[in-house]
């Protein structure tokens, strides 16, 4: 083999492995991207149905029931509220009336969670949940402000 | 008075480091051998300032002075010594100078054992050095003074985070942290190349120890936080894929990356350019590492709370080291060269493959980990890449690294024969194949995808063992002389031998963690039990407990095996006092073969426990895999030829 031809070899060979990772990379990157989605985004519809997404806001104060491993709570954003069924250990710092988010499937209209987290302290707001109150509130100030405005 | 003279200190300090990044550089430059001579007393009059102001911050916090806003914030009088010291670590300021102290203490070494390198290259790369510590020194100065006061000062402390208060916690960041400022060596020694135009295999030989001793620290500081996750967040997980996670395994990967092509540089005096780019690349993604976790962007259980200015700080300093990295790189590299040509199928051959896919395993971490905060940042929405993500990115990308791994060390350098190269490992393929599925047959059930995680655990040891019995008994050689030639093989070799096996321990671990692990969440009420994997666990209850600064319940858990009593397991839910947050403490009882995992989850009616109980077959291998990796590093850097007399070399 020739110089010449080797150093193409290489070369080649550089580009295939780069070239099949990155195909690998966008594929995997494709099907496993979780969504995020406030309560009122589902009441609304807006959530895909079937495919795994991220919920977050605030668990409704007195909302959670346990029935032996499994659990049933409720998430609002201050404007709707989403009901959520989870089967398992919720984290420590999983508290009614605190922040939280949880990932899974919506399945009529009740939110089947595979996973809840709640990393945070007493003070702290998982950035979703902290995201979904905001637009809520965003979206009772324009309510408001319609009522008040419209003769 | 303490945290004055610390404040003060830490200028001073930079006043050094200011000194230090500019002066012996010019003097390097200019040939002027007075300049040159001051980056040494620099280097140890830096370190002496910083070690100070560290000191102060120590007995600030053992001094219970909570008119300091950090130590207010992060400690409390019912603190034991031990978090105490170790909540200098514990937040946002302090884990910021324990990262300049790192920096320091690198720089003091490096002038310390530089003495046999040329006056010119020893100046230039102490000044590197000095200009990071400008970097971050600033930083701390200006965004993030742990010595900040509070008037008026409060009589109690807000306590340390209670997950912190862990001894894994006390020794995790100081490794992670030497492993990520390691890399600045590495660096420092590449900013020197480029600037000096030299670039050879005595560079790779002085560059070699250094970037070893920082991978080391980084593997086991890594292996110590996955630890911690394993047994302090009571999920029996032991690698989530969360972003502080990816952030220092990106790092190790380059790292990884590195010393592969470091050693074809040695021997070869080929890849010059390419290790020079992976010795920038190493250091900017630990700078890229604290910028993720430091910054407040991400959201878990180490992001400290969020100061913008803070985030734009290190972005920018980050903007400054990659962006002026790279365009001396762009400049000088050509002078540098690439170095030696390689045949097609040759030892630089499989170290360029491997380097290619552990750079690509990185850049794939990298696309997950910040494709969201990218996405997040220009208003596109919130998502989140999870672990499935990574676990079908990584393992392909792994699987023929491992495969090249076994392959790598046996071929030649320059031009390998390949069918004498098969022909010496056909061994150590049957035994692969073979011994996986034996392994899976005794463990009850033959799995694909655990069958070829086994495949290659096993081919790395077969390749090991093939690669030592070749050394030890060539042909036609006398066994009486087996160990006179084991004796004979050199401690790199040994190391690197050392280091291989253990990422197949580490392979062990994962697969079979993975596929035949048992996790059962059960409601157990008192004199319960539950069966898992033949283990009996019987619930007897629960005690209460008083800590020094929490109260606790405690469960009583017998473990049973075949009537046999195996272990009484105390996993516990405790209350910390101060933050009043719950904490999980796993109970586990360890073992070679599995691990017999039981933490409390909730009290729910009837004074009834939702209880997590886990068996996991192997899963310290994970981490002993790590250490013998570590351990691998340690034999490598004592080789003889890195312990050359002080001044040999000139």
């Amino acid at each position: 083999m020739t110089p010449r031809r080797k150093r193409f070899a290489i070369a080649l060979g550089v580009l295939a492995v780069v070239g099949g990772a990155t195909a690998l990379v966008l594929n995997a990157f494709q099907s496993n991207l979780v969504f995020f989605f406030s309560p009122s985004q589902i009441v609304a519809k807006e959530a895909p149905v079937g495919r795994t997404f991220r919920l977050g806001g605030l668990v409704v104060a007195g909302s959670v029931q346990r029935e032996g491993v499994a659990v049933r709570f409720e998430v609002t954003d201050t404007a709707t509220t989403v009901p959520v069924q989870f089967s398992g250990i919720l984290p420590d710092l999983f508290k009614e009336g605190k922040g939280v988010v949880a990932q899974g499937k919506l399945e009529n209209g009740v939110f089947q969670a595979k996973e809840v987290l709640a990393k945070h302290d007493e003070n702290y707001m998982p950035p979703e949940a902290a995201e979904a109150l905001k637009n809520a509130a965003k979206s009772n100030a324009k309510t408001a402000t319609s009522v008040v405005t419209s003769p | 008075m303490i945290p004055e003279i610390g404040h003060f200190s830490l200028w001073l300090a930079l006043g050094m480091a200011l000194v230090l990044g500019t002066v012996p550089l010019v003097g390097a430059q200019t040939g002027r051998a007075d300049f040159m001579a001051l980056a040494r007393p620099l280097s140890y009059l830096m370190f002496v300032f910083v070690a100070l102001a560290f000191a102060c911050l120590v007995a600030s916090f053992i001094g219970h002075d909570f008119s300091v806003r950090y130590v207010a914030t992060n400690s409390n009088t019912a603190l034991p010594l031990q978090y105490r010291i170790a909540g200098v670590w514990g937040g946002h300021e302090g884990s910021l100078l324990l990262w300049v102290q790192m920096l320091v203490l690198w720089t003091v070494a490096v002038a310390t054992f530089s003495r046999h390198l040329p006056t010119a290259v020893a100046a230039r790369i102490l000044a590197v050095m000095g200009l990071v510590a400008v970097g971050f020194l600033l930083f701390m100065l200006l965004t993030s003074n742990p010595f900040d006061r509070l008037f008026p000062a409060p009589a109690e402390g807000r306590d340390l985070n209670p997950l912190l208060q862990d001894p894994g916690m006390v020794i995790h960041p100081p490794m992670l942290y030497m492993g990520y400022v390691g890399f600045s060596v590495a660096f420092a020694f590449a900013i020197a190349a480029l600037i000096g135009g030299t670039l050879d295999s005595t560079w790779a030989r002085w560059t070699r120890p250094w970037t070893t001793v920082a991978w080391m620290f980084l593997t086991i500081g890594i292996a110590l936080g996955s630890a911690w996750a394993y047994y302090e967040l009571g999920w029996g997980g032991w690698w989530f894929w969360d972003p502080v996670e990816n952030a220092s395994l990106m790092p190790w990967l380059l790292g990884t990356a590195l010393i592969h092509s470091l050693a074809v540089t040695e021997k070869r005096n080929s890849f010059k350019s390419w290790t020079v780019l992976l010795a920038i690349l190493a250091f900017s993604f630990s700078l890229l590492g604290t910028f993720l976790v430091r910054s407040g962007v991400l959201s878990s259980v180490h992001a400290f709370a969020t100061d913008p200015l803070r985030g734009q700080f290190i972005l920018a300093f980050l903007a400054v080291v990659v962006g002026g990295s790279f365009a001396l790189y762009a400049w000088r590299a050509p002078e540098v060269g690439i170095g030696k040509r390689f045949g097609l199928w040759s030892k630089e051959s499989a170290l360029l493959g491997n380097n290619v896919l552990l750079v690509v395993a990185a850049l794939a971490v990298m696309l997950g980990t910040l494709y969201p905060l990218v996405l997040d940042a220009l208003g596109m929405g919130k998502i989140s890449v999870g672990p499935p993500y990574f676990d079908a990115v990584f393992m392909p990308l792994m699987a023929p690294a491992v495969f090249l791994m076994g392959i790598g060390p046996l071929a030649r350098w320059k031009n390998a024969e390949l069918p004498a190269l098969a022909m010496r490992l056909r061994w150590a393929a049957v035994v692969a194949i073979l011994g996986a599925v034996l392994t899976g047959a005794l463990a009850g059930e033959v799995r694909l995808v655990a069958t070829l995680g086994l495949v290659m655990a096993y081919w790395i040891v077969g390749s090991v063992v093939t690669d030592l019995w070749g050394r030890v008994h060539p042909h036609g050689l006398d066994w009486a002389q087996a160990p006179a030639r084991l004796r004979q093989i050199p401690r790199a070799l040994a190391g690197m031998m050392l280091a291989h096996l253990g990422i197949a321990v580490f392979c062990i671990g994962v697969v079979m963690v993975k596929a035949y692990e048992v996790e059962s969440d059960v409601k157990m009420s008192v004199g319960d039990s539950t069966t898992v994997r033949g283990y009996t666990f019987t619930f007897d209850g629960i005690k209460e407990l008083q800590g020094p600064n929490y109260v606790a319940a405690q469960g009583q858990m017998r473990v049973s095996r075949d009537g046999h009593s195996i272990a009484d397991l105390r996993p516990e839910k405790r209350i910390y006092r101060v933050q009043q947050n719950p904490m999980t403490e796993a109970a586990i009882d360890a073992g070679l073969t599995r691990d017999l995992y039981v933490s409390l989850g909730e009290q729910v009616q009837g004074g009834a426990w939702i209880v997590r109980v886990y068996v996991k077959p192997f899963i310290d291998w994970i981490w002993g895999g790590c250490l013998l990796m570590a351990l691998g590093g340690l034999l490598a850097v004592s080789d003889r030829r890195y312990r050359r007399a002080p001044g040999a070399e000139l």
